[in-house]
């Protein structure tokens, strides 16, 4: 394809061909840091295309597909081609990866131990992976946890941050370097989203995996409670928070059992930011 | 030139040597676009590939081997649910060939084959039976429009198609091998008398039945999506032990003549032989068979190898031409006219 970008995000790696030069550009300056495929060779492939071949050059929308595809993806405006590369990136790993237990959750590690935080999209989650990763945690990512079913580990795939609504001024407020942002995409399916880079740490780190210590299923906008989650309650929502679980077979089911039943979970309400931050700090001190 | 690289590698795995990243990019879009990256990670076994290529090779065997696992399973259901009626059930394409216990025998179709729905086949006055115990056993009909459910009945060679609600998996009950409005008319109870019995209850068409399926499948029913897989398929056929025998060519191209299948099985006979070297031998008596490709061949080959370096459709008129076929195949004109009609009017656009 004409335009085109390779880059590798923890232990994946991405072609991303594209029919427009802007969505390649966008990629291009905010995952700066990121190593080429080992080889040149990537796990997957990505395409931007136009929706219908006319559809490249009037009113241009894009069609979001790759090795994997979904029959019935929504064509995306131009505008929102860095998002639809991300999405792009998404659906490969979400159909085709297959060497860890995908957990949808956001991830941050401290001493080489991993909190992690799954819930729909709304939850808090990013945002709070995003906010630990500004203060002393590195950010190992906001959509996918990659379990090792062999050794238990957590592996990053520190993607770019997907800020949505009013997390994009909470995070601005708090990340002096502009340059880490992407645009401002007004207007998408999820509201307004603004990208933001990992920090450098985060990147330079990103093929160390973590022994997980923590689960939370955080909830945005109540009032603060705390909630022990048993394993088999736990069990029940990973699996649907996994798209490859049933794709694993035997191999991801006894990673599962054993993560539920050794890695204490917690569910956590928060009304804003700094008492989530504050839950965090309490659950993750009482663990010692 | 993709799906020619893969091709290539499919036909002599020790190709592959030397390739570039951008080439082994290439080749893996285009093997996974062609739903062959199982059959290729199977073929590539034990080849030097490149370190990043290991990886995803060992991936695309870990998904075949479970897809395998599934269909076998899901096989073993649907005879399960049809046992009381005591007919023959025979199994099709590629459950058929995972259920040939040929999963570890070299160049098996098998080996790595993608696997999408169930394919059955039962004797035609059997399938009110058979509708009625898939039903009972927890089978669901997924075509809610009555013309299309009206439409299978009246002139497919298969049952509308039913989705297990537990499962999630789908089945295709077929009664004869081609579209009752397709010109060949092949003798299907004579493929089922000659059907072989596996282990367990199930039975498949004979070597040389499952071979002029195949070939009447790509050539003379659909557009020739997936024509690359299912080309491997009829080459690992014809390659098989049981058709290393020397007059196999001949009893499969007599087979094919009485089943009104001697164009495609020659036609398929002559692209796998240029494609993938199949070992068929030319005859010129008792019967001919010809090798050689024809002009009209060219065509063909194009459309199969229609695929880039990213895993994209090329010669889309060529694919548009090749869709039209498919329906001219199946209806005769007026017959596609009201057809093409009724289908316009509820808003279906090819492509």
């Amino acid at each position: 394809m004409k335009h085109r970008i390779a880059l590798t995000i923890g232990p994946a790696s991405f072609r991303i061909g594209a029919a427009w030069r802007a969505p390649v550009a966008r990629l291009a300056a905010l995952y700066h840091d990121y190593p080429a495929p080992p080889g040149g060779i990537a796990d997957f492939t990505v395409r931007l295309d136009p929706v219908r071949p006319w559809r490249r050059y009037i009113r241009p929308s894009i069609h979001i597909t790759g090795d994997h595809g979904l029959a019935d993806a929504a064509p995306m405006a131009l505008a929102h081609g860095l998002l639809a590369a991300e999405m792009g990136m998404n659906l490969q790993m979400a159909l085709g990866w297959r060497r860890h237990l995908l957990l949808h959750a956001a991830c941050v590690e401290k001493d080489g131990r991993a909190l992690l935080m799954t819930g729909e999209s709304g939850s808090g989650k990013s945002t709070l992976a995003a906010m630990l990763g500004e203060r002393g945690w590195r950010f190992m990512g906001d959509e996918f946890a990659l379990l090792d079913p062999a050794t238990g580990a957590v592996h990053a795939f520190p993607r770019l941050i997907s800020l949505k609504n009013s997390a994009i001024a909470a995070m601005e407020a708090q990340v002096a370097d502009a340059a880490r942002f992407g645009p401002l995409l007004r207007g998408t399916a999820k509201g307004d989203i603004r990208h933001l880079r990992p920090r450098a740490d985060a990147i330079a780190r990103m093929d160390r995996p973590a022994t997980p210590a923590l689960l939370l299923f955080p909830r945005y906008g109540q009032p603060v409670d705390i909630r022990p989650v048993d394993p088999g309650e736990c069990f029940m929502r990973l699996t649907q928070a996994s798209t490859n679980y049933t794709a694993l077979g035997e191999a991801g089911f006894d990673c599962l059992s054993r993560f539920v039943q050794t890695i204490p979970a917690q569910a956590i309400d928060f009304p804003d930011g700094n008492s989530a931050l504050a839950l965090v700090d309490d659950l993750w001190n009482a663990l010692r | 030139m993709s799906a020619a690289l893969l091709v290539a590698a499919l036909r002599d795995p020790a190709s592959v040597a030397g390739l570039s990243g951008a080439q082994w990019n290439a080749l893996i879009a285009a093997a996974r676009a062609e739903r062959l990256i199982g059959t290729l990670a199977f073929r590539l076994e034990g080849v030097a590939v490149p370190p990043a290529v290991r990886p995803i090779l060992a991936d695309a065997r870990f998904d075949a081997a479970r897809e395998a696992q599934t269909a076998l399973w899901e096989a073993d259901r649907a005879a399960a649910a049809l046992a009381p009626l005591a007919i023959p059930v025979i199994l099709l394409k590629g459950t058929a060939y995972a259920a040939a216990g040929l999963l570890a025998a070299p160049l098996s179709p098998a080996l790595g084959r993608f696997i999408g729905d169930l394919d059955i086949l039962v004797p035609r006055d059997a399938l009110d039976a058979v509708e009625a115990a898939l039903l009972d056993a927890g089978w669901e009909w997924v075509k809610p429009d009555p013309y299309d459910d009206a439409y299978y009945r009246q002139w497919m060679h298969e049952l509308p198609p039913l989705i297990h609600r537990d499962r999630d998996r789908m089945i295709d009950v077929h009664h004869t091998i081609l579209p009752l409005t397709a010109r060949p008319k092949p003798d299907i109870a004579a493929m089922i008398a000659a059907s072989i019995a596996l282990p367990g209850g199930l039975r498949i068409l004979s070597l040389e039945h499952r071979v002029c399926h195949a070939a009447a499948h790509l050539l003379a029913d659909g557009d020739l999506a997936g024509g690359l897989r299912n080309l491997w398929d009829i080459h690992c056929l014809c390659s098989a032990s049981g058709a290393a025998q020397e007059d196999f060519t001949l009893s499969l191209m007599e087979e094919a003549a009485r089943h009104d299948l001697a164009a495609p099985v020659a036609r398929a006979l002559r692209l796998a032989h240029h494609l993938y070297g199949t070992p068929v031998k030319a005859y010129s008596a008792p019967i001919s068979l010809d090798l050689r490709l024809r002009p009209s061949d060219r065509l063909f080959l194009t459309r199969l190898l229609a695929r880039d370096g990213w895993g994209r459709e090329t010669h889309k008129a060529l694919r548009q031409l090749f869709y039209v076929r498919s329906h001219l195949l199946r209806m005769p004109p007026p017959m596609l006219a009201r057809h093409l009609l009724t289908k316009w009017r509820k808003g279906h656009r090819p492509g």
